[in-house]
């Protein structure tokens, strides 16, 4: 060994806010314990539900709000998923070592991909009423930067002198695992030498609860809110809606060996396919979910024998999660172990791919796949072995994160161990 | 009506609001962006507030006229 090869990704650092935890640790430690971040929302905070009577009266919102970590004046300038973005930026940054800004990475060498579903809404929604009620001057200057879908990329750069460049991929619930995959690239092409890279979310809504609702993707399983979402079982009904941020440090191997950082994970690969089949709904046959895997593969040089491991994308919906595992074992055989976080997180749309990234370099790292809450009767179209029950340990070399947004997005991220 | 102490103190007390500088940094000779370091955003949800709060009208070429919070108390002195 001379070292390692140039192209070769790995991740130095990692932050998380999530519905188990207001960081990446807690998160990891709830979900090993089988805790759920699903509970109902028929309260004061969210008087929406009540106000609009809408049928879906459970969520998984954060653990811990943004506003009990973030100063004041710097909270009330952002959305709250910018805010959440900021928050886990703010662990993954310290995590990976890399001091003030511009003291360990030149800034002109620093980029920031941080992708989201939709960015600022409830900002947009906020300022509307206002307008409407009590007219311009009460309009806050800071309603576009607000609600801008870059905005939470534009602030975690602006925290930490990002000027190699800044990027946000919109791809709905993809968006967070697209991100990974710009960061990659960037890193390749040599246009930065450290990337800042995830996803954040947070449109715990009336509209967007309303919207999910018509589109008929949520569940309703009001009076049991922690078995609502329960991914691969016969009884699922549809998501839960969640928020949060998921973020990573990437860089190449030998910038992280030069500078002496940890290494916590190595991602070895992605493919994204889109489907052009239905602006929501997953082609039947899987194509594109399955040239996505094989392109994750290809790209990491790795055969489908060499994946233990399939974190899913499974949301719970009746349609999504047998295409998925059809999918899954068409790409790779029925050797792989699923597992489907969505089941304590909730669904986080734009920051899932991230924290799910996350998620799958720890199984890999600690050589445990954290359980799927909630399945008690595997549907019968899931011909594969979901770890169920209690968390499994089994010995990764690698594994898959799959993630797929309406519009036919899909992204594979493959993790290989350290 | 407020004397020139109490738009001094209540003009303070937006500031802090808005960008969190402390009331004593805020004082009549203190240029609002050479010396707070608050930008113009900033700049129009201070004058929003301090319209609500001393019921006068600040217009936009007005505003851009207060470069110092001394400037900003007596248009207000002067305006209410």
């Amino acid at each position: 060994m001379t070292g390692p090869a140039p192209e070769e990704i790995v991740v130095t650092g990692y932050g998380a806010t999530t519905p188990l935890g207001g960081d990446a640790a807690s998160t990891w430690e709830a979900m090993l314990a089988g805790r759920s971040g699903v509970r109902n929302i028929d309260d004061d905070e969210h008087a929406w539900v009540r106000d609009r009577d809408l049928p879906v009266r459970i969520a998984a919102p954060l653990a811990v709000s943004p506003l009990d970590v973030l100063p004041r004046v710097k909270a009330r300038r952002m959305d709250r998923c910018e805010q959440v973005a900021v928050v886990a930026a703010q662990e993954a940054w310290n995590h990976a070592g890399l001091g003030e800004p511009g003291s360990v990475v030149e800034p002109e060498r620093l980029s920031v991909v941080i992708g989201t579903g939709i960015g600022g809404a409830v900002t947009l929604l906020d300022q509307d009423d206002l307008l409407e009620t009590a007219g311009l001057r009460k309009v806050s200057p800071l309603t576009v930067p607000m609600l801008m879908p870059n905005g939470p990329a534009a602030w975690v750069g602006l925290e930490y002198q990002a000027r190699a460049s800044v990027h946000a991929p919109v791809s709905a619930c993809a968006s967070g695992a697209e991100a990974l995959a710009w960061a990659v690239r960037l890193l390749r092409a040599g246009e930065a030498d450290v990337v800042i890279a995830g996803g954040a979310e947070a449109c715990i809504t009336g509209i967007t609860v309303a919207g999910f609702v018509q589109a008929r993707t949520l569940s309703q399983r009001n009076d049991e809110p922690e078995r609502a979402s329960r991914p691969f079982d016969a009884d699922r009904d549809g998501f839960v809606l969640g928020e949060g941020a998921g973020i990573m440090i990437l860089e190449r191997a030998e910038h992280a060996a030069a500078r002496g950082a940890q290494v916590h994970g190595r991602l070895a690969g992605y493919g994204i396919t889109s489907d052009a089949y239905h602006i929501t709904g997953p082609d039947p046959e899987g194509h594109g979910q399955i040239r996505a895997v094989q392109k994750a593969l290809a790209d990491a040089g790795l055969s489908a024998s060499d994946i233990d491991h399939v974190n899913c994308h499974a949301t719970s919906t009746v349609a999504g999660d047998v295409g998925e595992a059809r999918g899954i074992k068409k790409a790779l055989g029925d050797h792989v172990v699923l597992t489907a976080p969505k089941s304590a997180l909730g669904h986080m749309v734009g920051a899932a791919g991230a924290v799910e990234s996350i998620v799958t370099m720890l199984s890999i790292r600690d050589g445990i796949i954290p359980a799927t809450l909630n399945l008690e009767k595997l549907d019968p179209g899931v011909e594969l072995d979901v770890v169920a029950g209690e968390p499994r340990k089994v010995d990764i070399g690698a594994a898959v994160c799959n993630s797929f947004g309406f519009g036919g997005h899909n992204v594979a991220v493959t993790f290989t161990k350290v | 009506m407020a004397d020139n102490a109490e738009i001094l103190a209540g003009l303070a007390e937006i500031v802090k609001d808005v960008v969190d500088i402390d009331t004593a940094e805020v004082t009549a000779d203190k240029s609002f962006v050479d010396d707070l370091d608050i930008d113009s955003l900033s700049m129009v949800e201070i004058a929003v507030q301090a319209e609500d709060k001393f019921g006068v009208k600040i217009p936009d070429d007005q505003l851009a006229e207060l470069k110092t919070v001394g400037d900003a108390v007596d248009y207000i002195a002067k305006h209410q």
